[in-house]
């Protein structure tokens, strides 16, 4: 009797220490690989998946909730701050931001404040606004408190540009188990390997994580012009200066009257 | 209809590039200028980076200013031997004026440091051009013969040696100065990234009285070879050129320029430098407001240079 309450209570135990043991989130995208055509004017990729249960999963009270997570490759930006000296305006103050994700979108089921408490966003980074930003302090990196106007003005420039996004209502559930959402790639977007980070809630707590990646490449005379310009420089130069000098002759022959 | 530009990575309209290329390319044959201090704000404003607008832009010009040439060789409107002498001093002060970009970038100023030259030196030189553009069209009005050249009025420098003569341009003049406005040309070009055609023009007209004609094919001989050059340098060094928005600019810029040689022939010497002066002032005064504004966002966003 001592025994089996014992052996009860280590179960109770156990599964409020790993809620995450019984659903699995299986999930994909439309496409691995976005290329960059010539006519490439930013492009929207489809997430989708499923919850899957096991025999041990427990019934939840309320609905899943997903938090989608996409984050492009790294770059160190500088933000600058114009300043009037002498009746003109010049850029005076500056920040850098090292090695920040060129591309970062939240993307929820639903505003992510409802999803789960603040504390637990700020923990797993959710949002923008909680999303860690390191700044060149001296010769060290730190992210500086959250109102710091530098901050603010790289989070809205950002989104401006369509670069980082945040769309609380951009995945939705078609059944109980089954999501699907779209994540927006604007033209900018630069080419790189893209992770996309799943968080599945439930009750307010992180049951489990699922993960996928793209990339986005240039791609055919987009990748040959690109890889010239980069690999043979002089030729590059000496080929753009001879496409020149023709097309000015060509104009010349073409429009000749006399 | 958009296209991706492979170096710029960005899409843009072909036809308002197209349309772009095609207005620069009319003033540029009108006036002789490469036209870049127009080209390159215009592309900066569609949201290409200042880098790869400069890269590129030299380019365009390279071909606005050979068709335009080709133009003016035809009517023996240019002086091969003058386009030389300037060539020889515009290569020392490009060296220099790159010597002097490097050390301003290195002080972290060097955007100031163009926009103030742009006011100072768009300000000044179509202020003096469209004076004196109006005075000679006032002495036109009232009757008075048309001051078109002074052959008695010598300046100082007509007395230094070195003296050639220039049979094309029908000038007699040391060497020196024509040295001296070559070196200025090629220095301001490589700091304000700008060919400097609307400079030279009216220097050459002004001080070396030089007939109007023949300034512009010469000028457009000038800008043909330092923008071919600074195309190479730009794409060995930099990689910086777009291709694709070059080739969409030239095609543009030489069907412009075309229609602006002609129109240039046509339209009297005071009349072109009176217009030209407007338009060189236009764009200083624009350069002026928007650094004593207060501009719509304090802030701005970039690539950490080198990165590009």
């Amino acid at each position: 009797m001592k025994g089996a309450a014992l052996i009860a209570a280590v179960l109770a135990a156990l599964a409020s220490a790993t809620p995450a043991a019984a659903e699995r989130l299986i999930s994909s995208l439309s496409s691995h690989r976005v290329l960059i055509t010539p006519s490439f004017v930013g492009t929207e990729l489809v997430l989708f998946g499923t919850v899957e249960h096991d025999a041990t999963t427990v019934p939840r009270r309320g609905s899943y909730e997903i938090v989608a997570t996409v984050s492009g490759p790294r770059e160190t930006l500088v933000v600058r701050r114009k300043e009037r000296f002498l009746g003109i305006w010049v850029n005076a103050d500056s920040r850098s931001f090292v090695q920040v994700p060129s591309y970062l979108a939240t993307l929820s089921t639903k505003p992510v404040e409802q999803i789960t408490s603040l504390d637990t966003l700020r923990r797993l980074q959710i949002g923008l606004r909680r999303t860690m930003l390191p700044q060149q302090i001296g010769p060290d990196t730190a992210d500086v408190v959250r109102d710091d106007p530098f901050r603010n003005a790289f989070l809205r420039l950002k989104q401006s540009h369509g670069l980082y996004v945040e769309e609380p209502n951009a995945i939705t559930f078609l059944t109980p188990i089954l999501f699907r959402g779209n994540i927006p790639l604007p033209a900018g977007a630069p080419v790189g390997t893209y992770d996309v980070e799943l968080k599945l809630f439930a009750d307010g707590t992180l049951i489990t994580r699922g993960g996928d990646a793209f990339e986005i490449v240039k791609f055919g005379f987009e990748q040959f012009v690109a890889a010239s310009a980069v690999n043979h420089g002089l030729l590059y130069g000496l080929a753009t200066a001879v496409m020149a000098l023709l097309t000015g002759w060509l104009a010349s022959v073409i429009f000749r009257r006399d | 209809m958009q296209i991706y530009l492979p170096i710029a990575d960005l899409p843009v309209n072909v036809f308002v590039v197209f349309a772009m290329g095609l207005a620069v390319g009319f003033i540029s044959g009108m006036f002789g200028i490469g036209g870049g201090f127009l080209m390159t704000p215009l592309l900066i404003f569609l949201g290409v980076s200042p880098g790869v607008s400069v890269a590129t832009v030299s380019s365009h010009i390279a071909a606005s200013s050979f068709s335009g040439a080709i133009t003016y060789w035809r009517r023996r409107a240019l002086d091969l031997s003058l386009a030389a002498m300037l060539l020889a001093g515009g290569i020392v002060g490009t060296a220099a004026g790159v010597g002097l970009f490097t050390y301003l970038r290195a002080l972290g100023q060097l955007d100031l440091t163009i926009s103030l030259s742009y006011v100072i030196l768009l300000g000044s030189v179509g202020s003096l051009m469209v004076a004196e553009g109006v005075r000679a069209i006032l002495r036109v009005r009232s009757g008075k013969p048309v001051e078109l050249r002074r052959p008695g009025s010598h300046t100082w420098f007509h007395g230094l040696p070195f003296k050639l003569r220039f049979k094309q341009s029908r000038i007699y003049v040391s060497t020196i100065p024509v040295w001296g406005i070559g070196f200025l040309m090629g220095f301001i070009g490589a700091i304000m990234g700008i060919g400097g055609g609307f400079l030279l023009v009216p220097m050459l007209i002004y001080f070396l009285r030089v007939p109007t004609n023949v300034v512009i094919g010469t000028s457009m001989v000038l800008t043909l070879i330092t923008m071919a050059t600074a195309t190479v340098l730009h794409s060995a060094t930099n990689h910086l050129v777009d291709a694709t928005l070059a080739l969409i600019l030239m095609v543009g810029g030489v069907t412009g320029a075309q229609f602006g040689a002609r129109a240039g022939q046509r339209m009297r010497g005071e009349r072109l430098r009176l217009l030209l002066g407007a338009l060189v002032l236009a764009v200083g005064v624009r350069f002026a407001v928007d650094l004593v504004l207060r501009p719509e966002d304090l802030y701005s966003i970039r690539l950490l240079d080198g990165a590009q």
